[in-house]
C-alpha cells in the first residue's frame, strides 16, 4: 500500500485484509457513546474534490473527524481552480500548508498519479475521471465479507457502465486479489474492447449469470451515455440490463443486492429491489465510513510519519485498533 | 586540423572554422570519413559543393587541391547526406514560447538536419502566401537548415475550404507539401478535390489520418492500456479507415498522398497493398513509434502524449519492417514542442507532441541498424534520400541547384551532409536540447550515437556536436 492509495490494481492481498479488519474494528467504534478516537489529532487531511460528489465527500469528512484529524475541504468550485490554477500549483499550496494527505476526487483519470508527484503528504484516490475508486471497491468487499462471511470464492456480478466505471475498475482488481470470481455483464459497447485481458469473465445475458451469483452489483447509467448511441434507448437498457423483481427472483435465497449509488430508480434497477432486504445499498454508505477510517488509520497512524508507513506498520495498528480502540 | 569530436583543437584554430580575418572558410577537407558507413574516403568541400571524394589516405587529386583548406578530423565517422524532416513544428508564428524557426532550426541541425518541412498549424495557419514566405524568410535568416513551409490543405485547418494552395505553390517558398497535419482531412470529397488539384503543380497531400467521430476524446492506443488506465481509447481503425480511403482515392483521381506519421501494423499492411498496384501512396513513421509503446502510459505522464498515440509492441514490430523492406518510405520526427505547463499537469488536458529533432538519428539507429534491419545505407535512404523526393527537393528537382537534398556524396553534389560518430552511448538530456522546449519522451533513455558536424551548402552550421556561428 505504501504511502498512496490511488489504485486497488496495486494493493496486496496482505494490505487489503489489513484495511478490511482495521476497518472491522473501527466499525464497532461507531457503538461507543463518543464514537472518536484521538488517533490523528493534529494531522490535516485535505478534501481535494474538482467533481461534484456530497456523498464521498462527507463519507471521507466524517472518517477524518471520527479520527481527530483536521479537514479542510477545498472545492474546486468557487476556489482558485475556477479562476485556471493549475492542479500543480494547487499542489504546491496544500504542501506549503502542511496538508499531511489529501483526498482527491477528480474527473481526469490519472490525476491522483500526478498529484502525489507534487506533494510530500499522502495522495488518497476519491475516484478519478474513469480509472478507479478504490475505497470504493473496499467498502463493496467490506460489505460483502460482513453479509456473506468471505471472499475467497464468492461470486460477483457487476452490471452496467463497465467502460466509463471507476467503481467497477477498483472492483474487478481487489474481488481478483481478493479471491472472489467476478462476472461482468453489460451490452458489448459499454465493455472496453480489451476487457478479455481483465480477470474475470464477461456476460451479455443478464438473467443467465443470475442463478450463480453470490452478489450482484448494479452500475449507475449515466445520462450521456442514453444520447451517444450507446444503446438505444433507456427502456431496452432497462429491458436488457435492469434488475427488477422478475430478474431478483432468479437469485439464490442468500444473494445480495449492491449499488455505489446514487441510484437511478426505474433504470438500473427497480424501486422495490433497491427497497428489498437483500439490497445492501444503504449498509454501504455505513460501511463506507469505518473503511476510510481504516485507510486514514493505516496511512496516517503511525508514529514514523505519513511518509514511509510500512506495511508492518499497518499490522500493528490493526492490533491496536483491536486492542484498545485507543491507537496512541 | 579540426578534430570533428571536439576536444582537441591542437593548433588553436576556431573550430568552426573562421579564419583570421573574420570570414568563414568556403575549403574544407573531410578525412577519413565512411560514407554511408562505407570505407573511408576524403571528401572535398569547396564553395558549397563537394568538389572530390577520394579513398582516405590516399594523397589524391583532394588532398592535392585542398590547399589552405580547413581539416576536419573524422575517422570513424559516418558521413551521410543531410537529413530531411517532411514533418516538424516550429511554432512561428504564435507559439513563440514553445519554439521559434531559429531555435527549431538549430535542434535540428544538432541532429544532423539540413532540411524540415515546417508544418502548417502555427497561429495564424500558414494556408496563404503570406504565411508561407513568412516562414520560409525567418528560415533564410536563421540560415542553419532549409525551412520548406507545408501549407495548409484547408483555410484555417476548417476542413470545409481549400486553401489557396497555387498561391503557396507559386510563392517564394515554393509549396509543395499541403497538409492540415493536427487535423485530418476527413470530408472525403474535399480530400478528393485537394488531391485532384495539387496535380496541376506536382504537390502531394500528406494526411494525418485519424477518423473524427471515431477518436472524440482520445487519449491513448484502445487496447489494454486504455482499458485498465481509463483513458478514452484510439483505435487503430481510425487511423487504417482513413489511410484505406486516402490510397483508393489517390489511386481514383491519379494523385499522390503522403501518410504522415503511421503508427499501426494494419496502415503498414494497407500502404503495402496500395503500393503493390503501383498507386502514388508514401508514408513517414516517427522515431518515437520505432522505438516506445503504451505502456509508458501507466504512470500517467503527459510527456508521453502524443498524436497518433504510442501503440503496442506488435505495431512497433509491424513499423520497423515496413520501414525496413520499403513500404514507409521515410523516418519523420513530427517535432512537437510544448511548453512545461502544458505536460505539468493532468493527462487528458495536456498538449499531444513530442520534441525529436535532436534524437532522431540516434533513435532510429537503436531501432534500426541495432537491429540489423538497416543499414547506414539504408538510414541515408529513408532519412534524407526519399524524404526529400517526397517533399520535391530532392536530387532530381529541376531548377533548386545546391538547395536540393538526399544527393550522393560524390563530386558535383551540394555538400550538405553530416558526420556521425556511432561509438558513443549516453543517456538524453533534454535540457541540453537547443529546443526551447523540454517534452522529449527519450528523457534519461540511454541511446547510442552522436551527431559531430552538419554541412549545408559547404557551411558547417554544427561542428564538434556543438552549433557553429
Amino acid at each position: 500500500m505504501n504511502r498512496h492509495l490511488i489504485s486497488a490494481a496495486e494493493l496486496s492481498l496482505d494490505d487489503a485484509v489489513a484495511i478490511l479488519d482495521t476497518a472491522e474494528e473501527l466499525a464497532r467504534l461507531a457503538e461507543r457513546p463518543i464514537p472518536k478516537l484521538p488517533t490523528l489529532r493534529g494531522r490535516t487531511v485535505v478534501n481535494l474534490f474538482y467533481e461534484d460528489s456530497t456523498r464521498t465527500r462527507i463519507s471521507f469528512e466524517a472518517a477524518a473527524k471520527r479520527l481527530s484529524a483536521d479537514v479542510i475541504n477545498f472545492s474546486a468550485k468557487g476556489s482558485s481552480v475556477a479562476k485556471g490554477e493549475s492542479l500543480k500549483d494547487t499542489a504546491l499550496t496544500l504542501q506549503a500548508m502542511g496538508a499531511d494527505a489529501v483526498v482527491i476526487r477528480h474527473g481526469a483519470s490519472g490525476a491522483p498519479y500526478r498529484l502525489a508527484g507534487w506533494v510530500r503528504g499522502s495522495v488518497i484516490n476519491a475516484g478519478d475521471g474513469t480509472h478507479e475508486h478504490p475505497t470504493q471497491a473496499l467498502l463493496d468487499a467490506f460489505t460483502m465479507r460482513r453479509r456473506l462471511g468471505r471472499l475467497d470464492g464468492l461470486r460477483v456480478t457487476i452490471v452496467g457502465d463497465i467502460l466509463h466505471s471507476r467503481v467497477a475498475r477498483s472492483n474487478v482488481w481487489l474481488l481478483r486479489t481478493l479471491g472472489a470470481r467476478v462476472t461482468l455483464v453489460a451490452p458489448p459497447t459499454l465493455l472496453p474492447v480489451a476487457v478479455g485481458c481483465w480477470p474475470c469473465s464477461v456476460s451479455y445475458d443478464f438473467s443467465s449469470v443470475l442463478p450463480d451469483s453470490d452478489v450482484v452489483m448494479m452500475l449507475r447509467v449515466q445520462h450521456e451515455r442514453m444520447t451517444d448511441a450507446y444503446f438505444p434507448s433507456v427502456r431496452e437498457y432497462s429491458r436488457r440490463y435492469g434488475l427488477d423483481a422478475d430478474r431478483m427472483a432468479l437469485l439464490p435465497d442468500h444473494a445480495i443486492i449492491m449499488h455505489p449509488g446514487p441510484v437511478n430508480r426505474g433504470v438500473e434497477i427497480a424501486a422495490d429491489v433497491a427497497d428489498s432486504p437483500r439490497s445492501t445499498i444503504v449498509e454501504q454508505v455505513t460501511n463506507g465510513v469505518s473503511v476510510r477510517m481504516a485507510v486514514l488509520y493505516l496511512l496516517l497512524g503511525g508514529s514514523r510519519g505519513p511518509g514511509d508507513a510500512p506495511v508492518a506498520a499497518m499490522a500493528s495498528a490493526a492490533q491496536v485498533a483491536a486492542g484498545s480502540g485507543d491507537g496512541r | 586540423m579540426t578534430a570533428a569530436r571536439g576536444g582537441k583543437q591542437g593548433d588553436g584554430r576556431p573550430s568552426d572554422g573562421e579564419q583570421s580575418d573574420g570570414t568563414l572558410r568556403s575549403r574544407w577537407l573531410i578525412r577519413g570519413a565512411r560514407p554511408l558507413g562505407g570505407p573511408p574516403a576524403d571528401i572535398l568541400i569547396d564553395s558549397g559543393t563537394i568538389a572530390a571524394v577520394n579513398p582516405a589516405g590516399h594523397d589524391g587529386a583532394a588532398v592535392a587541391g585542398a590547399g589552405g583548406a580547413a581539416i576536419v578530423d573524422a575517422g570513424g565517422l559516418i558521413a551521410l547526406p543531410g537529413l530531411v524532416d517532411l514533418h516538424a513544428h516550429l511554432r512561428e508564428p504564435g507559439r513563440e514560447d514553445a519554439e521559434t524557426v531559429a531555435s527549431g532550426t538549430a535542434a535540428a541541425a544538432l541532429g544532423g538536419y539540413t532540411a524540415i518541412h515546417a508544418m502548417a498549424n502555427t497561429e495564424p495557419v500558414a494556408d496563404t502566401a503570406g504565411v508561407v514566405e513568412q516562414v520560409w524568410r525567418l528560415g533564410r535568416q536563421a540560415g542553419r537548415c532549409d525551412v520548406r513551409p507545408v501549407g495548409a490543405v484547408t483555410a484555417g485547418l476548417g476542413g470545409s475550404q481549400l486553401a489557396e494552395l497555387g498561391a503557396m505553390a507559386e510563392s517564394a517558398a515554393r509549396v509543395r507539401v499541403f497538409s492540415d497535419d493536427g487535423r485530418c482531412v476527413a470530408d472525403a470529397t474535399l480530400m478528393r478535390r485537394a488531391l485532384e488539384y495539387v496535380k496541376a503543380f506536382d504537390g502531394v497531400i500528406a494526411q494525418h489520418a485519424q477518423e473524427p467521430r471515431l477518436t472524440a476524446g482520445a487519449q491513448v492506443n484502445e487496447g489494454e492500456i486504455s482499458a485498465s488506465l481509463g483513458l478514452t481509447g484510439w483505435p487503430a481503425v481510425a487511423e487504417e479507415a482513413i489511410v484505406a480511403r486516402d490510397c483508393l482515392l489517390a489511386a481514383h483521381v491519379g494523385s499522390a498522398v503522403h501518410v504522415c506519421h503511421v503508427s499501426t501494423a494494419g496502415s503498414v499492411e494497407i500502404i503495402r497493398w496500395a503500393k503493390s498496384k503501383g498507386w502514388q501512396v508514401t508514408a513517414e513513421v516517427t522515431p518515437h513509434h520505432l522505438l516506445l509503446t503504451d505502456e509508458l502510459a501507466v504512470g500517467y505522464d503527459p510527456v508521453f502524449k502524443v498524436n497518433p498515440p504510442l501503440r503496442t509492441a506488435a505495431d512497433v514490430a509491424a513499423l520497423r519492417a515496413g520501414l525496413s523492406d520499403g513500404t514507409i518510405d521515410c523516418v519523420a520526427t513530427d517535432h512537437a514542442p510544448h511548453p512545461a505547463e502544458s505536460k505539468e499537469t493532468e493527462w487528458s488536458q495536456a498538449s499531444f507532441g513530442m520534441t525529436g529533432l535532436e534524437t532522431a538519428l540516434r533513435v532510429v539507429h537503436e531501432a534500426m541498424v541495432g537491429t540489423g534491419l538497416l543499414d547506414w545505407s539504408g538510414v541515408a535512404d529513408r532519412m534524407s534520400v526519399r524524404p526529400a523526393a517526397i517533399g520535391r527537393i530532392g536530387a532530381r528537382q529541376a531548377g533548386l541547384g545546391d538547395e536540393r537534398h538526399g544527393c550522393p556524396i560524390a563530386a558535383g553534389s551540394p555538400a550538405s551532409l553530416v558526420l556521425y560518430d556511432p561509438e558513443p552511448i549516453a543517456p538524453v538530456d533534454p535540457a541540453a536540447h537547443a529546443s526551447r522546449s523540454r517534452n522529449s519522451p527519450f528523457a534519461g533513455m540511454k541511446l547510442p550515437g552522436q551527431v559531430l558536424a552538419t554541412f549545408l551548402r559547404g557551411r558547417p552550421t554544427v561542428l564538434a556536436g556543438r552549433l557553429a556561428r
